[in-house]
C-alpha cells in the first residue's frame, strides 16, 4: 500500500479561498463597529461569545476527548471575578477582565488533577459537580451578593471605551477577537505536534493512555487554555449584562448551549461550530418566546442529530464534497484519486483472520 | 449531641434513597458502561406521573401508585434503550452522554410545560409524621426507616437477579464480553432493554419516595443526578452494595453540614465526593481490581 | 450438504477480507481451513456465525443464514468456539459453561455429559474462569460452545499457545465430539495437526480459497503451494 502514496499535504486549494474570504469578512466585521446599530452591535457580540464558547468546547470534546458538562464553572467564574475585581479591588475594566481569564485558567488546573481522575461520561459528571460547588460557594459570599447576586455601578460600565468607541463596540469587538483568537490558537495547536497526539487521545484513549504523563499534560494544557478562554467570555458577557447572580451565571444551560451549537455543527472539526452557532442564533430568534418548547425543541433537535447525522451539518457536508476550510488534517495523496483510508480497516482485518 | 446523633441517623436515612438513586445508574453503567445523564429527570418523572395518577384514580396513597409506575417505567425504559440509546452505543463515548444530556433537557422541559414550574409534594398520609423512639429520647420516622428498608430490600433483588439468575448470568456475561454473549445466543440489544427497564423500576420506587420525602419541582433532576453519581463513585463502580454505601456516606456527610449550618449541606456532600475522589480514586468498595 | 458456502464476499467496512469464497461441509464431517496469518480464515467463521457484513449465500440445513444476527444462528446449531476464547471473565467455570446453553433447543449435551468429557472442569465448577491454565479454559470454551447443542461446532485457533500435549489432548476430545454426530470445522495454523485432523482440507490465501480436497490425497507441495502460493507479490 504504502507504494501508492506520493505526498502528505495540509492545505487545499478550497482554504487558500477560504482564507481570502475570511480576511475579507473579518475586515467587514471590524468596520461593523463604527456603523452598526447599538442593538446589532450587542447581538453579533453575544453571536462571537457564543461563538467562542462552542469553539472550546469543541476543542475539549472533539478533539481532547474530554466531554465536559461543567464549562459553566469557568464562565460564572469569570463573571464574578471581574465583578470582585469592580467592585471589591476598584480595579478598572481591563484589568478585571484579565483577572477574569487568569481565574478560570488558575482554577482549571487543581480541578482538572481532580476529575481527571473519572473518564468518559463520569469525568462529564465530575466537571458538573466541580461547577455545583463553585455556585454553592458562590451563593455564600455576602460581599457578592450571595444568593440574590450583585449589580456592577452604571459609572464602571461607562469607563469602558476605546477611542471615542461607545462600551456596545468595544465589548463587541472583544467578543469578535476572542472568537477569532479561539479559532486560531485551536488552529495553530491542531497543526501542531500537540495537536497530533490530541487526536490520538481522541482516536484511541486506551492505547494514548499508555503513553502517560505527556498526554495527560496535553490534556491539562487544553483544559487549562479553554478555562482562561471561558472565564474571558464570562467575563465579557457579564459586563455586558451588567449584573450576575449564582444560579444564572453556574447554569447548567450555558454548556447545554454549547453542546447544542457543537453538535449541530459538527463536533471535531473547527468550521462545525461556527456553522451551529449560527443554526443556534436563528433557531433562538424565532422560538425563544416560546418557553419551555423552545429548550424542548433545541433537545429534540440535537438528540436527532446525533442519532441521525453524528458528523453534524457541517461534518456531513464536508465529507461528501471533501472540503476543508481549516485543513487540520494531514491527508494523504494516492495515484488512484480514490479516498482511502489507509492501514486501519486493512490491519483490523488481518488480525482477526 | 443528642441533636448531632439525630442527624447523623437522618443522614443515614436520606442517604438511603441516595443509595437507591443510584442502584439504577449504576446497573445500567455495569452492563452496558452506559451513564445515563437524564436518570435524575427520570426520577422527576416518575414523581410527577406518579401525582398525576393519584389526581386520575382519586386514590390516596402514593405507594399504590407504584402498581402502575413500575411496568409503566419498565416498558418505558426498555423503549428508550432499544429506539434512542442502543444506536448510540459504541466506542464513541460522546454519543450517549450527548444523547441523554439532551433527554434530560427534554424531560426537564417537557415536565415544566405539563406540570408549571411549580413545587410539589406527594402525600404520604400519617407515616409520614409517624416515628419510632429509640432510647435516650432519639426517635427514627417511620418513612425514613421505610425507605432504607425499601432501598436494601431492592437493591437486594437486583443482587439477586444478578448474581441467582439466568437474566443476571446473561448481563454479567454481556458487560464482560458483548459480541461473544452474542455468539452464546444473548439477543444483547433485547438484554440491554431489560436491562434499562430494570433501572427504570429503581427510578419508579426513588420518584414516589422522593416524592413524598421532599417537595420537588420539573428542575430538580440534574441535582438528583449528582447524588446518584456521587454514591456511585464513592461506593466503588459495579458494585451495588457498595454504590448504597456510597449513599449513606453521602446523607451522612449532608446531614452533617446542614446540622453546622443549613447553607453547607450541599457543600458538605460534594466536599465528601471530591475529598474520595482524591483519595479513593476507585471507590471505597470497588467490585475487583482491573 | 448441513453447510454449503456459495461466492462469499466479506467486508470490514470499505476493506473486503473474503472473495468469492465457496465450502461446505456435509454431515458429520471434520472440515479443516488453514492459511497465513490474514488469510481470512477467522473471517470467514465470524462470517458464518453472523459477526461480519458478507454478499453472498450461506446456506445451513437448507435454510439461508446470511443476514440473520449472531443470536440467532447460535439457535439453529450453529456455534463458534472463538479465537482466544472469549471467556466471560468474572463468571465461574460452570456459569460459562451454562451460558452456551442459553437459547439453546434441545437437549443433547448437560453439565455432566460436558464434565464426562473434561473431568478436569468438574474440579473447578466454581472458580473463577481467569484463574484456569490456558487449555483448561479452552476446555471450558469448546465445553461452553457444546452446551448450546451444535450440529455445526466451527473452532478457531484451538491450538494457539498451548503446549503440543495439551493440543493433542484438546483433538482427542474433539473426536469424540464428532462421534456424536457433531460436524466440525477447525481453523488451524499447524497444518500437521489440520491434515491428522480432518477429512477435507480447505487453504485459504488472502480472502480466496487456493485448495481444496481429502486430507489424504494432498501432497505437502501441493499445500505448501496454495499456503505460500504466488498471490503474495501482487
Amino acid at each position: 500500500m504504502s507504494t501508492a502514496m506520493t505526498k502528505v499535504v495540509q492545505s487545499s486549494r478550497t482554504s487558500r479561498i477560504a482564507g481570502l474570504v475570511a480576511i475579507v469578512l473579518i475586515l467587514a466585521l471590524l468596520s461593523a463597529a463604527g456603523w452598526a446599530d447599538r442593538g446589532t452591535l450587542s447581538l453579533l457580540m453575544e453571536f462571537f461569545c457564543y461563538l467562542a464558547l462552542a469553539e472550546m468546547w469543541n476543542l475539549l470534546a472533539g478533539f481532547a476527548g474530554i466531554v465536559s458538562l461543567g464549562q459553566q464553572a469557568f464562565l460564572g467564574l469569570g463573571g464574578y471575578a471581574l465583578f470582585f475585581a469592580a467592585l471589591r479591588l476598584g480595579w478598572n475594566p481591563l484589568e478585571a477582565f484579565l483577572l477574569a481569564g487568569v481565574a478560570g485558567a488558575i482554577i482549571a488546573v487543581p480541578s482538572a488533577l481532580v476529575v481527571f481522575r473519572l473518564h468518559g461520561a463520569y469525568l462529564a459528571i465530575g466537571t458538573w459537580v466541580l461547577a455545583e460547588v463553585l455556585r454553592l460557594i458562590f451563593s455564600e459570599v455576602p460581599s457578592l451578593g450571595a444568593g440574590s447576586g450583585i449589580s456592577l455601578p452604571v459609572k464602571f460600565a461607562k469607563s469602558v471605551h476605546l477611542g471615542g468607541m461607545h462600551r456596545d463596540a468595544v465589548l463587541y469587538l472583544a467578543a469578535l477577537a476572542l472568537a477569532l483568537i479561539t479559532i486560531l490558537a485551536s488552529y495553530l495547536l491542531l497543526r501542531s505536534q500537540r495537536g497530533l497526539a490530541l487526536t490520538a487521545i481522541r482516536d484511541n484513549e486506551l492505547g494514548a493512555r499508555s503513553s502517560g504523563v505527556r498526554i495527560f499534560s496535553v490534556k491539562l494544557m487544553v483544559f487549562a487554555a479553554t478555562g482562561l478562554g471561558t472565564g474571558f467570555t464570562g467575563a465579557l458577557l457579564y459586563l455586558a449584562k451588567l449584573r450576575i447572580s449564582p444560579l444564572a451565571a453556574f447554569d447548567v444551560n450555558w454548556t447545554s448551549y454549547m453542546i447544542f451549537m457543537v453538535v449541530i455543527g459538527g463536533v471535531g472539526t473547527l468550521e462545525g461550530p461556527i456553522v451551529g452557532t449560527l443554526v443556534y442564533f436563528i433557531l433562538r430568534q424565532y422560538l425563544a418566546d416560546l418557553g419551555s418548547w423552545y429548550l424542548i425543541i433545541l433537545g429534540v433537535v440535537a438528540v436527532t442529530v446525533m442519532l441521525r447525522l453524528p458528523m453534524g451539518i457541517w461534518g456531513t457536508v464536508a465529507r461528501k464534497y471533501d472540503i476543508s476550510l481549516f485543513p487540520t488534517r494531514r491527508r494523504v495523496l494516492f495515484d488512484q484519486d480514490k479516498p482511502t483510508t489507509p492501514g486501519v480497516a486493512a490491519s483490523s482485518a488481518e488480525t482477526t483472520a | 449531641m443528642k441533636a448531632f446523633l439525630d442527624s447523623i441517623l437522618s443522614g443515614v436515612l436520606l442517604g438511603s434513597l441516595y443509595g437507591l438513586f443510584a442502584s439504577g445508574l449504576s446497573l445500567v453503567f455495569g452492563v452496558m458502561r452506559l451513564v445515563n445523564v437524564a436518570h435524575g429527570d427520570f426520577i422527576v418523572l416518575a414523581a410527577f406521573l406518579a401525582l398525576a395518577f393519584l389526581h386520575i384514580t382519586g386514590i390516596a396513597s402514593p405507594f399504590l401508585m407504584l402498581v402502575i409506575l413500575i411496568p409503566l417505567m419498565f416498558v418505558l425504559g426498555y423503549l428508550l434503550q432499544r429506539g434512542v440509546l442502543n444506536p448510540a452505543l459504541g466506542p464513541d463515548i460522546l454519543r450517549p452522554v450527548l444523547i441523554t444530556f439532551g433527554l434530560s433537557v427534554i424531560v426537564q422541559n417537557g415536565l415544566q410545560q405539563a406540570f408549571s414550574a411549580d413545587s410539589q409534594k406527594l402525600q404520604g398520609g400519617r407515616i409520614e409524621t409517624a416515628s419510632i423512639p429509640l432510647p435516650d429520647g432519639l426517635a427514627i420516622g417511620t418513612f425514613p426507616l421505610l425507605t432504607l428498608v425499601v432501598a436494601v430490600a431492592l437493591i437486594g433483588l437486583l443482587q439477586w437477579i444478578l448474581y441467582r439468575t439466568k437474566l443476571g448470568r446473561a448481563l454479567r456475561a454481556t458487560s464482560d464480553d458483548l459480541s461473544t454473549a452474542g455468539l452464546m445466543g444473548v439477543n444483547t440489544p433485547h438484554l440491554f432493554g431489560i436491562a434499562a427497564g430494570l433501572a427504570m423500576v429503581t427510578v419508579a420506587v426513588a420518584g414516589v419516595f422522593t416524592g413524598i420525602r421532599a417537595s420537588f419541582d420539573a428542575s430538580a433532576g440534574p441535582a438528583w443526578l449528582i447524588f446518584a453519581f456521587e454514591a456511585v463513585i464513592i461506593g466503588g463502580l459495579g458494585s451495588l452494595w457498595g454504590t448504597l454505601a456510597g449513599g449513606i456516606i453521602l446523607g451522612i456527610a449532608q446531614a452533617i453540614g446542614a446540622y453546622l449550618s443549613p447553607a453547607w449541606q450541599m457543600l458538605a456532600g460534594h466536599v465528601v465526593f471530591l475529598i474520595a475522589l482524591m483519595f479513593f480514586p476507585r471507590g471505597l468498595f470497588p467490585r475487583r481490581s482491573e | 450438504m448441513l453447510l454449503e458456502v456459495s461466492s462469499l464476499n466479506a467486508y470490514y467496512g470499505d476493506f473486503q477480507a473474503l472473495f468469492d469464497v465457496s465450502l461446505h461441509a456435509g454431515k458429520g464431517e471434520a472440515v479443516a481451513i488453514i492459511g497465513a496469518n490474514g488469510a481470512g480464515k477467522s473471517t470467514l467463521l465470524n462470517a458464518i456465525s453472523g459477526n461480519v457484513k458478507t454478499r453472498g449465500a450461506i446456506q445451513f440445513n437448507g435454510e439461508a443464514l446470511a443476514g440473520l444476527k449472531p443470536w440467532n444462528i447460535v439457535t439453529r446449531g450453529v456455534t463458534l468456539v472463538p479465537e482466544g476464547r472469549r471467556l466471560f471473565s468474572s463468571l465461574s467455570v460452570e456459569e460459562n459453561l451454562l451460558m452456551g446453553a442459553y437459547a439453546r433447543k434441545g437437549t443433547d449435551w448437560t453439565l455432566t455429559l460436558v464434565y464426562e468429557l473434561f473431568p478436569k472442569l468438574k474440579e473447578r465448577a466454581r472458580q473463577q474462569v481467569t484463574q484456569l491454565s490456558g487449555g483448561e479454559q479452552q476446555m471450558v470454551a469448546i465445553g461452553r460452545a457444546l452446551m448450546s447443542n451444535p450440529s455445526l461446532l466451527m473452532c478457531d485457533e484451538l491450538s494457539l499457545g498451548l503446549a503440543p500435549v495439551i493440543v493433542q489432548d484438546i483433538y482427542a476430545t474433539l473426536a469424540k465430539v464428532r462421534e456424536r454426530g457433531v460436524t466440525l470445522i477447525v481453523v488451524e495454523q499447524n497444518v500437521q495437526q489440520a491434515m491428522k485432523f480432518a477429512d477435507r482440507v480447505y487453504c485459504f490465501q488472502e480472502g480466496h480459497v487456493t485448495l481444496e480436497g481429502e486430507a489424504a490425497k494432498l501432497t505437502a507441495d501441493q499445500v505448501s503451494a496454495a499456503y505460500f502460493g504466488k498471490r503474495g507479490a501482487a
